[in-house]
């Protein structure tokens, strides 16, 4: 699909009659449906996707079949409205989150324009606070005393297919990036209501296929790309021959192997496609260097977790395999590579999940002796947690100006961040391996930070121009630092970053590139018996 | 209708107020009956409420980290933007509570030509909420004066300083002023910003208005009406209500019936709606956990048994393959028929 041209949007963005630029709309957003046409939504999953997962023991993927957002009829089940509340009820019983984000919310407005979607394209919709309206409302109807009587006044409106429809536009024009929550007064998550909008709609088989297929590829294969065990292992070794090349040194990169001391896990993207590659060349290059004793693992292969933004039960089906792999091998923990969701799913959700992981020992670094005791129960590190340990110990034999081709600046990924607390760690990293880096305003970075706009499983072509709108006050603080600073190179630790980064830059900021923070590493560290070729332009992209 | 329906109600109540004490006899419904259920209203639909909350688990442990998390011992934990433990959770909810920490980040984003986006720090709600609820906690606490004999020291401090800069006679309390003040501003906010305004429903403009009235009457009563009532029975009235032996006199003054009306409306109202944001800001999942999600484990009471689709499987759907590119397997091939 054709993308707007960039003069076009520059200019809606800031003269657009929008709610952002200055122009009220007229009509109730009650009274405004969502109206589906090419390029504002995401493909329905194909039925043979959802066919597959419903057969999957523990998931319930009913009402597979073949339908368009386009077309009046959404061919619902006959009681689809019965469905709904009898799936808001339990879900209200099963997450108190729920209840008290319908109840406090004040609307007092501070979230609305937090949100990079609001930002970018000026729908009321897509302010969180409005964003959780559209199910507020619904749940005034159905559970409130003033809604029942009072009705629309005081914002309460009848379930209709009109609601559903929206709910689908809404609920995949957010990427739980839970910016909004920061500044909420009451913590209202937006996340968390997209979540249950997603688990609802899945109840009626209303779901997008670029979330579906990767989820369904991920529980057979392993990963989201749907590689097949010698595929992976291919493409892995492809990988290992490009360090080789580049460095005369070839990492020593295992599978499925037992008795290793430990597994490591990344998104399967950082095997398959750029700039993934290079921040997986990275990981073999630094476990290289330490000598460390690891092994990969096609049936865990991959980070991600796609269940995350369809429902519970699938996150915590697809993310079960790292601990059973875990356990198969017989490692003594897990090192997960650089991925925003993924991290949120292990920090967050995995130990209360798929744990108690009491077969496994509290991770400590082979290298330096740290105990990493800030993963004592769940015995899974973050890569940059480990990085920044050797830096600090002195193990890395680091030669910096190997990078002096980047000026960089960091992004800092919405999960890791706002989910975790990772944002000194990738600093101090940067510190030591690159010479030259400027952070972004300081309303965009840390807490702050701007999603990427694709979150979330919105990384489809089909919806190019949303994701660029959404991603614009993302790429609005690149160029900032761009045009002060001269930067040509962006940071982070997310492999849906590392991938919709990259067409934001092309689109908005083409001069920069997009990196992993282990890219970087690898290609600073000075490898014993290396013969190295002449880098210094492109680092780990150089052809050769 | 936004406004006017909530205008009209509030006016609604006052009239009915005002006519109804002025029935002989109704005096003891709109001074003892209604007070009581207003309190009874108020209580259990509080508990009720928050019953209703604490009835549904908390399966995940979802805080949001608005800083540096606890992670290696050199790196600099942010401890009240991403506490770890009990004691800084409390800090950070006090924080919270007590000085809206979280509106204090405020910014105000604008779009302007290039496209050049701008966030600028934006402390106004932070200011006009701090006010408003500064100024009627106070004043809540001052009116405590008028149920308890003798006044404990602590409520006369209140009031000797929220009547500290002594103007007028009856001396003037600040808190009237900023609570005015603070309501108007809000009020304002919400016409003036578009997006508040698009967004805002009967239920935010009910209650400020509602509190907006019942100012109004308790200053009228003060300083303007105050020939119309009696302080004297209002306070035997307040006592004998909070020692449950309510007792009115004849004339204590429509003002006062309106206002204490006016009272029991919000009582009564409060856990219905959105007022509830002084109990749920208590239990807000994102604020009130510690981010140690992998140093502890939290139960999930309805944790589901879903097991992965298991190795096994997984291995015997790709067996052939992965002996073939050499990847370890758990059950070798079968022998080929031919060999």
């Amino acid at each position: 699909m054709a993308v707007v041209s960039i003069d076009k949007l520059s200019k809606s963005v800031v003269k657009g009659p929008s709610l952002m630029t200055g122009s009220a709309p007229r009509q109730n957003w009650m009274d405004v449906p969502a109206i589906f046409k090419l390029g504002n939504f995401g493909y329905p999953a194909k039925k043979e996707k959802v066919e597959y997962l419903d057969s999957q023991e523990g998931l319930s993927f009913p009402n597979a079949r073949e339908w368009w957002p386009e077309d009046d009829d959404w061919k619902l089940q006959e009681n689809w409205k019965e469905i709904i509340l009898n799936g808001l009820k339990e879900r209200l019983d099963k997450f108190r989150s729920l209840k008290i984000f319908m109840d406090c919310c004040v609307r007092c407005g501070a979230c609305a324009d937090k949100c990079h979607f609001f930002i970018g394209t000026g729908d009321p919709k897509n302010m969180p606070v409005l964003r959780a309206e559209l199910l507020r409302s619904i749940y005034r109807n159905e559970y409130t005393k003033a809604g029942k009587i009072l009705g629309r006044m005081v914002g309460a409106r009848e379930l209709t297919i009109d609601v559903i429809k929206e709910w689908f536009m809404y609920s995949y024009q957010c990427t739980e990036c839970r910016r909004c929550s920061v500044f909420c007064p009451y913590g209202i998550d937006t996340a968390e209501v997209t979540i249950i909008l997603r688990e609802l709609l899945h109840l009626l088989g209303i779901g997008m296929n670029w979330i579906l297929e990767p989820a369904s590829n991920s529980n057979r294969t392993g990963n989201h790309m749907g590689l097949q065990p010698h595929t992976y292992k291919d493409n892995a070794d492809f990988l290992v021959d490009d360090v080789e090349n580049l460095t005369g040194v070839r990492p020593n990169v295992s599978f499925n192997r037992k008795g290793a001391e430990i597994l490591f896990i990344t998104p399967s993207a950082d095997v398959f496609a750029e700039p993934g590659l290079y921040t997986a060349m990275g990981y073999m290059i630094l476990f290289e260097h330490i000598g460390l004793d690891y092994t990969w693992s096609t049936y865990a292969s991959e980070g991600g977790n796609f269940g995350l933004f369809t429902n519970n039960e699938t996150m915590k089906k697809l993310n079960a395999k790292m601990y059973a792999e875990a356990k198969r091998l017989g490692v003594k923990y897990i090192i997960g590579g650089e991925c925003g969701h993924m991290w949120r799913v292990l920090h967050q959700y995995m130990d209360t999940m798929n744990g108690p992981a009491d077969f496994l020992e509290v991770p400590k670094s082979p290298i330096t002796g740290t105990v990493f005791d800030n993963a004592a129960s769940t015995k899974m590190i973050h890569v940059t947690e480990f990085t920044a340990d050797l830096i600090k110990n002195n193990k890395l034999n680091i030669d910096k100006s190997r990078n002096d081709y980047v000026k960089a600046t960091w992004h800092d990924s919405c999960n890791p961040a706002r989910a975790m607390g990772l944002l000194d760690e990738p600093r101090y990293v940067l510190d030591h391996v690159v010479n030259n880096w400027w952070e972004m305003p300081e309303n965009t970075i840390r807490e702050k930070t701007f999603c990427c706009g694709s979150g979330t499983g919105l990384n489809t072509d089909e919806i190019m121009e949303i994701r660029m709108r959404g991603g614009l006050p993302r790429a609005n603080a690149v160029k900032y630092v761009h045009d002060r600073h001269d930067v040509n190179h962006l940071g982070c630790v997310c492999a849906i970053d590392r991938a919709t980064l990259t067409s934001l830059m092309n689109y908005w900021v083409p001069e920069v590139t997009v990196f992993g923070l282990s890219e970087l590493v690898g290609n600073s560290l000075v490898l014993e018996g290396e013969d190295r070729q002449d880098i210094s332009e492109e680092g780990l992209r150089t052809m050769v | 209708m936004k406004y006017l329906f909530p205008l009209a109600a509030v006016l609604a109540l006052v009239v009915i107020a005002w006519i109804g004490s002025k029935i002989p006899g109704m005096q003891y419904v709109f001074g003892v009956a209604i007070p009581y259920l207003a309190i009874g209203i108020f209580l259990y639909g509080f508990c009720n409420r928050v019953i209703y909350w604490a009835k549904s688990p908390v399966p995940f442990k979802i805080p949001t980290t608005c800083g540096q998390g606890y992670s290696l011992s050199w790196i600099k934990q942010d401890k009240l933007e991403a506490p770890v433990n009990t004691s800084q959770v409390v800090a950070r909810m006090f924080l919270e509570i007590v000085l809206f920490r979280s509106l204090w980040r405020n910014t105000k984003t604008e779009s302007h030509d290039g496209p050049q986006l701008t966030y600028e720090s934006s402390k106004w709600l932070w200011l006009f909420g701090i006010l408003f609820h500064y100024s009627f906690l106070v004043i809540v606490l001052r009116h405590m004066r008028l149920f308890l004999d003798p006044v404990p020291g602590l409520f006369k401090v209140i009031e000797y300083g929220d009547s500290i800069l002594q103007i007028g006679a009856p001396t003037m309390y600040m808190t009237d002023v900023t609570l005015i003040l603070g309501l108007l501003l809000l009020f304002g906010r919400r016409l003036i910003n578009r997006q508040v305004r698009y967004i805002s429903l009967v239920n935010d403009y009910f209650p400020l208005f509602l509190i907006f009235a019942i100012a109004l009457t308790g200053i009228l009563m003060r300083f303007f009406l105050r020939a119309d009532i009696d302080i004297v029975a209002i306070k035997r009235l307040a006592v004998g209500l909070v020692t449950f032996q309510p007792s009115i006199s004849a004339d204590i003054g429509s003002i006062f019936y309106i206002h204490l009306f006016l009272v029991c409306t919000l009582l009564a109202y409060f856990p219905y709606s959105k007022l509830m944001h002084l109990g749920g800001v208590f239990l807000s999942p994102t604020r009130s956990m510690a981010n140690d999600t992998r140093m502890k484990r939290h139960i999930n009471p309805w944790n589901p048994d879903i097991k992965p689709h298991s190795y096994a499987g997984y291995e015997d759907e790709f067996r052939e393959f992965m002996v073939d590119s050499g990847i370890p397997v758990e059950k070798e091939l079968p022998p080929k028929a031919d060999d």
